[in-house]
């Protein structure tokens, strides 16, 4: 995978999970401004493409159009929009994540566009560009490059999401061993209604889940009706079925019984791009809201005069530069780990991906909740004007719930974060037990009386590293008590994944803005630093209350009193006037009426 | 036919421009630059008539380093080269001293059939580079091109004036500027960005294009540069339209004093 367009001074692929044992330096990150020239030149194409081709006809798109969705979704690929991911020579770019991120935020325009966008590019695209045999990948994807033929996807069935393997859909071999004959019904075939092509699941003999390429029009297959959702409304979504379909033998996707592989897979390469696409959304929900703020008056004054709105529009800025922070920042960990690796090697590729699930976690669960906030304050200061539909915000408050459902639910991916981290540290892979031992002998040393280092956002690089402590403290103290058992807790490991994110967040968010003053001079980054000492105060607030409910789960008494005081110590900091650094924020926001940090 | 394109990088027209300091230009601090909306326009008409008849279009922009970008996006639209004209002395230059510029480069590239340049570089909005270019160059010139029609050493084009179209007929070499209208710019397709990657940007600086600190001397000056009056609230005038007519018309002759 060419990964050249990416500007890679000093940027390290530290290893996944090291965020929380190892302290990283601003150079070492990557953020959004680093990004090269062809990246911003590839981000520009693609927000003029969807502000001039998709912005007009959104109203026409909700409307659920297949013929327009289609006709788009050429357009796009004839710019190589469908292609990033894609090699070259099956008609693609091969380019890298942060480039495909970057197109993901544009996408996000209209949040069904975005998923028809992503759910043909991504999980639609990727399994055969991952697990193709090169008959399959020279028929489908100079097609699906071009936006000639659209891609769908279905893994559920009515019985099964989640646990996906428990599918009913069946498979067999006929008796000329010339076709599978499948029977069942799948769910939520995300572009179904105007599919050429659909990527699905089904047991093989009732036992081996594989997947399958099916093509539209083949014998016994058909779609059932569209789904009524609440949002994205302009998406296609339909059931699939199967009553003696008889799919070609060679468009078996992988191997026999080894469908869960290309199914997870796949869902561990897109999951970081979901939160690019949040992001992406995030920035247009808060044009609007500023937008409409500024020209909506009461009491004789834009309604963007009174503290409370100001306040809303501030925090909305302040939680999209941290999420843009880390979809960068993951997306490149991921390019940088993918230097020198080609698709010919698709089981190393995966397995460089593979080392920032916990990473790629995170981004979908912290992103996809960011989105949910601004979408909702975006409908507050629309007021009434927020609950009809005449104004866009209530389209982006229903668009944007879906996002904390597919491509694993939140609370799959809470599960996920402690679940990988514990799998590394089991591993030896991270010095994750070490630490938190090391953290006990820290504590009882007693605490330091160290003059502190003055500095940009140096109090809050030390909140970082508190951060770190806490995390790993207490990580360690519930694998202690629990050890293998731990798996079965799941309000604990949800507390745990909370405190992570919010560590993970906070050291990006610093990291972002040092690195840029190191650049352009403190005083040009008056604003970040604002938002960031803001999000530090709620970050450690919100790690402290997590902390505290599981450290409580955990043990009681002197035990409890003891973790509770390394609590303190550890999570010390000097209160700061948020309100004050909102309203920083807040004036930027409001000035220039959209997202500018 | 080779096509030389003057390409000029402006502030993207949804920045929040801010005056500097000094009351004679802008803060360039977070100002988003783009390429002139009307010389992509002038970029489009080249790469379609190479399209159409074959040929080579080079792009030429006199500015900063930043610049460079600008022309990166004119490679990444499909042109062939471009040569980035870049000094400290062209600073201080006004209309006249960039037009002698443009002109040394369009000289020195030479073996030319057309010369395109945007019908005004946004922002400044001059309007003055085409016609001294033409003037420098000794060349035949249309401006305000709504339509371009290429033919053996001669071109038709047509030209929006007040009211009405004219349709010119010129000779070849000949600097065409280009109104809104022209054609539709394509966007940079990630391909053609990719390629854009692999072309050269020659840099010249004025010892370059022979050009003396002298020839630079500005002709003009900005005395004072002001963003315009912020609009102020809206009153409302209540009663029925008699009154509200009186009322109005009171307005008029003591507070806006108009009338």
């Amino acid at each position: 995978m060419a990964t050249d367009t990416m500007t890679k001074d000093g940027v390290l692929a530290a290893r996944g999970g090291t965020f929380l044992t190892e302290d990283r330096t601003a150079a070492e990150v990557f953020t959004p401004e680093d990004f090269s020239e062809e990246q911003k030149m590839i981000g520009q194409t693609a927000s003029e493409f969807m502000e001039n081709e998709l912005g007009p006809k959104i109203p026409q798109i909700i409307k659920l159009d297949y013929e327009l969705s289609r006709e788009l979704m050429r357009k796009a690929g004839e710019l190589g929009l469908l292609g990033i991911e894609i090699p070259e020579e099956y008609g693609g770019l091969g380019l890298d994540k942060v480039s495909g991120c970057l197109v993901s935020e544009s996408a996000a325009r209209d949040g069904s566009f975005a998923v028809t966008f992503m759910g043909h590019t991504g999980i639609g695209s990727l399994p055969i560009v991952y697990f193709g045999t090169e008959a399959q990948k020279q028929k489908y994807l100079p097609k699906f490059a071009s936006g000639e033929w659209i891609s769908s996807y279905s893994l559920s069935e009515a019985s099964s999401a989640t646990d996906a393997m428990n599918a009913k859909a069946r498979a067999v071999l006929s008796p000329d061993g010339q076709h599978w004959i499948l029977n069942g019904e799948k769910m939520w075939l995300t572009n179904g209604g105007f599919a050429d092509v659909y990527i699905t699941f089904a047991k093989v003999d009732g036992e081996h889940f594989t997947a399958f390429i099916i093509d539209k029009g083949t014998p016994g297959v058909t779609l059932g009706a569209e789904e009524r959702k609440t949002g994205i409304k302009g998406s296609s979504t339909r059931p699939l079925i199967f009553q003696d379909a008889k799919i070609p033998k060679e468009n078996l996707l992988g191997e026999v019984g080894k469908g869960h592989k290309i199914a997870f897979n796949i869902l561990n390469v897109g999951r970081f791009k979901l939160g690019a696409g949040v992001t992406g959304g995030a920035k247009f929900a808060l044009k609007a809201a500023a937008e409409y703020g500024k020209s909506r008056t009461s009491f004789g004054q834009p309604i963007t005069n009174f503290g409370m709105v100001r306040e809303k529009l501030g925090e909305m800025a302040i939680r999209i530069y941290v999420s843009e922070s880390i979809v960068y920042r993951t997306a490149g960990l991921i390019d940088k780990n993918l230097e020198g690796v080609g698709l010919n090697d698709v089981a190393e590729a995966l397995k460089r991906i593979e080392e920032y699930d916990a990473e790629c976690s995170m981004v979908k669960v912290w992103c996809s909740e960011m989105l949910d906030y601004v979408v909702d304050e975006t409908v507050q200061i629309f007021g009434g004007a927020g609950y009809v539909d005449d104004y866009p915000a209530e389209r982006y408050w229903r668009d944007a719930r879906v996002n904390r459902i597919f491509e694993g639910t939140n609370e799959i991916n809470r599960l996920l974060v402690p679940g990988r981290i514990l799998r590394k540290a089991l591993k030896g892979e991270l010095p994750l037990f070490q630490k938190a031992m090391g953290l006990m002998d820290e504590f009882t040393a007693g605490p330091s009386f160290e003059e502190p280092e003055e500095g940009f956002l140096k109090a809050e690089e030390r909140m970082v590293k508190g951060a770190k402590k806490i995390a790993t403290m207490a990580l360690g103290i519930a694998a202690q008590k629990y050890g293998k058992g731990l798996g079965d807790k799941q309000e604990l490991l949800g507390l745990w994944a909370d405190v992570a994110m919010e560590t993970y967040a906070l050291e990006t968010a610093v990291l972002r803005a040092q690195k840029k003053a190191a650049r352009d001079g403190d005083a040009a980054c008056a604003v970040q630093e604002a938002a960031v000492r803001c999000f530090a105060q709620d970050a450690m607030d919100h790690i402290e209350a997590s902390a505290k409910r599981l450290l409580a789960a955990l043990d009681d008494g002197d035990m409890l009193r003891t973790y509770l005081t390394a609590l303190k110590r550890f999570g010390k900091r000097d209160a700061v006037n948020v309100v004050a650094l909102r309203e920083q924020v807040a004036a930027s926001v409001i000035d220039a009426g959209r997202y500018t940090l | 036919m080779k096509i030389i394109v003057c390409v000029k990088q402006v502030p993207d027209t949804e920045t929040r421009i801010r005056i500097n300091p000094e009351g004679n230009g802008i803060v360039e601090q977070d100002v988003n630059w783009v390429v002139s909306p009307y010389d992509e326009h002038a970029i489009e008409e080249a790469l379609r008539i190479k399209e159409q008849k074959g040929g080579e279009v080079v792009l030429v922009s006199l500015g900063p380093d930043r610049a460079q970008t600008a022309l990166r996006n004119g490679l990444a639209m499909g042109a062939d080269s471009a040569v980035h004209l870049k000094d400290a002395a062209f600073d201080a230059a006004d209309t006249m001293g960039v037009a002698k510029a443009l002109a040394a480069a369009i000289k020195g590239i030479g073996g030319y059939d057309l010369v395109l340049t945007g019908q005004q570089g946004v922002g400044g909005d001059n309007s003055q580079v085409p016609g001294l270019l033409a003037g420098l160059l000794d060349l035949p010139q249309v401006t305000m091109a709504i339509k371009l029609e290429t033919g053996d050493g001669k071109a038709t084009v047509t030209r929006e004036i007040e009211g009405a179209t004219e349709v010119w007929e010129t000779s070849l070499p000949a600097v065409i500027s280009a109104q809104k209208g022209l054609n539709e710019p394509r966007y940079a397709s990630l391909k053609g960005i990719m390629a854009a990657k692999k072309k050269t940007i020659e840099a010249k600086d004025a010892a370059a294009l022979g050009i003396a600190a002298a020839d630079l001397a500005p002709l003009t000056q900005v005395a004072s540069l002001e963003l315009p009056p912020a609009r102020p609230a809206v009153r409302m005038i209540d009663g029925d339209p008699e009154t509200q007519a009186r009322e109005l018309l009171r307005l008029l002759h003591e507070e806006a004093k108009v009338i």
